[in-house]
């Protein structure tokens, strides 16, 4: 059978072009990578190369026809053995082949009919545990229940294994792997040279290759650096791949503004993370959450980021002192219960959502309180149950306003929870500017109490 | 400085009429052990058939998807390796089943090496379900951890750290195996390929990491792109040995491959190949190639074509025509097979659109 040389495609977006030149004539012989002609698309002038050898046996299209379609066979070029002068032309010689639709359409799928259902892979937790009668609660820090989550990980998995800078022999940055390398060895427990692009891209290939990481950022400021690896090796490699390849990874570290140390340290990365399929956010308040979650995420198949908060490290709350204390990823927890207002929020926000909640009290005002602990997939229906209940919703973050996970509750709420309304939904955030140094100005643009009371009185309309 | 620099380019055996010196390493340094010099590996004529065989298969293969592009078949960018079969074939015959692979964009010939059949690489790149990603990752983005080849990643430079990950993995499990880490003469410039030589050396990862030096980034020369245009050097201050071969001759290509990677399994840390060797066609797809002449091109593929070069020696050896032409025509079946199943083949059913985006169900 001779060779078709068909109009080729250049780019991914021609579908005609100009047949500017034949740079060979029928009978010419021509050996793999000759060229043929000169082809102009709509951005430059491109040349043809044969694949193949053979004898051109006959040219189809003259040089200088225009808008010739993309598939169109051009020329026929007769292989070694076969004699050019007699080759078949096939028949529909002329016409660009039918299109590339196939037997599928590629109609936009109607969203709602195809949403799968829970997928056939481990049932992950959806079950909030039960705290039985008389468990013994323990007071303890949010930095020792980080530490406990992960120890007692690394106990049940030899796979688990902690990687960041100063995580080992300084005991943390922040304190918060303190004892593990005593406990697992260097093997196990690794500091890193300061190079985050580097290590983020370390362990993901770990937990490609069958390992599962905890992989601590000194703080989210400096994962910018690694986020390419997070985002596009890490989130997205399960779906690139079918669904073959894995990335049980949890990216861990403090998350939002400190105290007093500006703009490029002082940033609340959960919008950007939650914005991404294929990742899980999880930004706890309480020790008893930051626990139970962070071994969720290390026995997570899925790739989680987890955002702590450093100024909560050294709060202390009570946390049940139970062997299988793992929380389900994915829900939202009522942390205090009301009928009048309800108050969304995550990590700091909750605190300060809960001292507003007080204050609210004493003005008559019963509001509720909820830890979203999950940004990602968020729990839609803890909230519009909420509001179904109290009518009036305010989002409290300590974050920037635009594009915020507030906004996603605001949005939430519009799309589904309309009816429920009787006031718009407000938020309260940290106002829209780099975060300063100075004192003052610092405490002007974070997250603030008094407005948070002032949003919840405005929705219920009592000013 | 120019005249250096231009010395360097013809000496290295990248371009034009000169031939390569086959290979040369890192010089001798103290308190830092030399990797020895490879030698071209023997071949029994066996052998040199099977090498030939694969190099001919990536080739047609490439040729065919090329002609599935022109014809709208495949979307998108499509890179194809037409040039560089001796690389990947040559250091695949000098693996074990423990050692794992990873690369960047340019990938199809690898994941043939990896014994990835070409309709499941073919019909990934029409985009149909029997695709090896189900048509969700396309030419840039393939995988199969049966093979273990991780990865197919769009991002240049990526597959380095995440390769030393794969490195760091075989160590930790103890099982034995070598990530084999390919990237171009391009990513050779990103600053995370030196952050995981950093690690990669100081933590002593079976990490064989392979530039495929083809002479150009999209369109920019080596030359115009690196400082330091001996890409085998880059990696001596993190206490990296280098060699540098010859990439257009898959026996040098096996050769140096033995030799690094015994010297990484043998726990002395990683080793840089530097692969010298050419693509023939552009860039991507949509490449007009004005960046080099035709001449370059045409002097490469007539003087140093990797295939032809191992079908001559075939040949010395004994070999005689038609037994090639057997070779030929049947390795020319299978991609037809394989081209012509990715055509007819389905496109994904649209449920699929929702699925594999996390293992798990939560909430």
């Amino acid at each position: 059978m001779p060779i078709e040389i068909k109009l080729p495609a250049m780019s991914p977006t021609m579908e005609e072009g100009t047949l500017a030149k034949w740079l060979v004539a029928e009978g010419d012989e021509v050996n793999p990578g000759d060229l043929l002609a000169e082809i102009e698309t709509d951005k430059a002038t491109m040349e043809l190369e044969a694949d193949e050898g053979g004898t051109v046996a006959k040219l189809l299209v003259e040089a200088g026809s225009e808008n010739i379609a993309v598939g169109t066979l051009i020329a026929v070029i007769a292989r070694e053995d076969e004699d050019a002068g007699d080759v078949d032309i096939p028949a529909d010689g002329g016409d660009p082949p039918a299109s590339s639709e196939t037997q599928q359409s590629s109609a936009t799928p109607d969203v709602e009919a195809e949403q799968p259902k829970a997928g056939e892979e481990p049932a992950s937790l959806s079950v909030e545990p039960e705290v039985p009668e008389g468990t013994e609660m323990v007071r303890m820090t949010v930095r020792e229940a980080l530490r406990d989550a992960m120890a007692e990980e690394m106990r049940a998995d030899g796979k688990v294994f902690v990687i960041g800078e100063e995580v080992a022999e300084y005991q943390g940055a922040y304190k918060v792997t303190q004892g593990l390398l005593d406990e697992f060895g260097d093997k196990r427990v690794i500091d890193t040279p300061i190079t985050e692009y580097g290590f983020a891209g370390v362990a993901t290939g770990a937990a490609m290759g069958g390992l599962k990481p905890v992989c601590e950022f000194m703080t989210f400021n400096f994962a910018m650096q690694a986020i390419d690896h997070i985002v596009n090796s890490a989130g997205k490699t399960l779906y690139m791949s079918g669904g073959q390849m894995r990335c049980p990874i949890v990216f861990r570290g403090p998350n939002g503004a400190a105290a007093r140390v500006g703009a490029q340290h002082s940033q609340n990365y959960g919008p950007w993370y939650a914005s991404v399929p294929g990742l899980i956010v999880v930004s706890p308040y309480d020790a008893a959450s930051a626990k139970g979650l962070l071994r969720a995420a290390i026995q997570s198949p899925d790739p989680v980021v987890f955002l702590e908060n450093e100024l909560l490290y050294g709060q202390s709350f009570d946390v049940p002192k139970l062997d299988d204390w793992v929380l389900p990823i994915g829900k939202a927890k009522v942390v205090r219960e009301g009928a009048d207002v309800t108050l969304v929020s995550y990590s700091i926000g909750v605190g300060v959502a809960l001292d507003a909640a007080k204050e609210l009290e004493s003005d008559g005002i019963d509001a509720e309180v909820i830890d979203l602990r999950t940004l990602r997939p968020l729990d839609r229906e803890t909230v519009l149950a909420s509001l179904k209940k109290t009518n009036r919703l305010v989002a409290v973050e300590e974050g920037w306003p635009t594009c915020s996970i507030s906004s996603e509750i605001q949005a939430i709420c519009m799309e589904d929870g309309f009816d429920y309304l009787d006031a718009p939904v407000l938020r309260v955030t940290n106002v829209d500017v780099p975060l300063p140094y100075a004192e003052n100005l610092e405490k002007a643009a974070l997250l603030k109490l008094d407005e948070v009371v002032t949003a919840a009185k405005k929705v219920c309309y009592k000013n | 400085m120019a005249a250096k620099k231009a010395a360097n380019a013809k000496d290295t055996g990248g371009k034009g009429e000169e031939s390569p010196s086959r290979v040369r390493i890192t010089e001798a340094r103290d308190g830092i052990d030399q990797v020895p010099m490879p030698s071209r590996h023997e071949p029994s004529q066996e052998e040199l058939t099977e090498l030939y065989r694969r190099m001919l298969m990536i080739r047609r293969f490439e040729e065919k998807a090329g002609q599935l592009y022109g014809m709208g078949l495949i979307g998108g960018f499509c890179h194809l390796y037409i040039g560089q079969e001796a690389v990947v074939t040559g250091v695949q015959a000098a693996m074990t089943d423990a050692d794992s692979v990873i690369g960047g964009y340019r990938v199809h010939g690898h994941m043939l090496a990896c014994g990835i059949s070409p309709k499941d690489v073919m019909s990934e790149l029409t985009g149909r379900a029997a695709g090896i990603s189900k048509g969700k990752g396309g030419s840039m983005h393939m995988f199969s951890t049966e093979h273990k080849f991780y990865g197919g990643h769009g991002i240049v430079g990526a597959p380095v750290p995440l390769g030393a990950g794969l490195a760091f993995s075989h160590k930790y499990q103890e099982d034995g195996g070598v990530a084999v880490i390919y990237f171009g003469d391009g990513a050779a410039n990103q600053g995370q390929v030196y952050e995981a030589f950093n690690m990669a050396e100081l933590w002593k990862l079976p990490a064989l990491f392979i530039i495929e030096n083809n002479q150009y980034a999209m369109g920019t020369s080596v030359n115009r792109a690196s400082a330091e245009d001996q890409l085998y050097r880059r990696g001596e201050s993190f206490r990296i040995e280098g060699m540098q071969v010859n990439g257009m001759d898959v026996l040098d290509v096996q050769g140096a491959a033995e030799t690094a990677l015994d010297w990484v399994r043998g726990g002395n840390g990683p080793v840089l190949v530097e692969y010298m060797t050419y693509r023939y066609r552009g860039h991507s797809m949509s490449d007009p190639a004005k960046y080099r002449s035709r001449d370059e091109v045409q002097d490469v593929r007539t003087k140093r074509d990797p295939i032809e070069a191992a079908k001559a020696e075939l040949m010395k050896m004994g070999t005689d025509e038609d037994s090639l032409k057997a070779i030929e025509k049947e390795i020319r079946e299978q991609v037809n097979e394989a081209a012509d199943f990715a055509e007819q083949t389905p496109e994904p059913d649209l449920k699929e659109l929702y699925t594999d985006v996390l293992v798990g169900s939560y909430g």
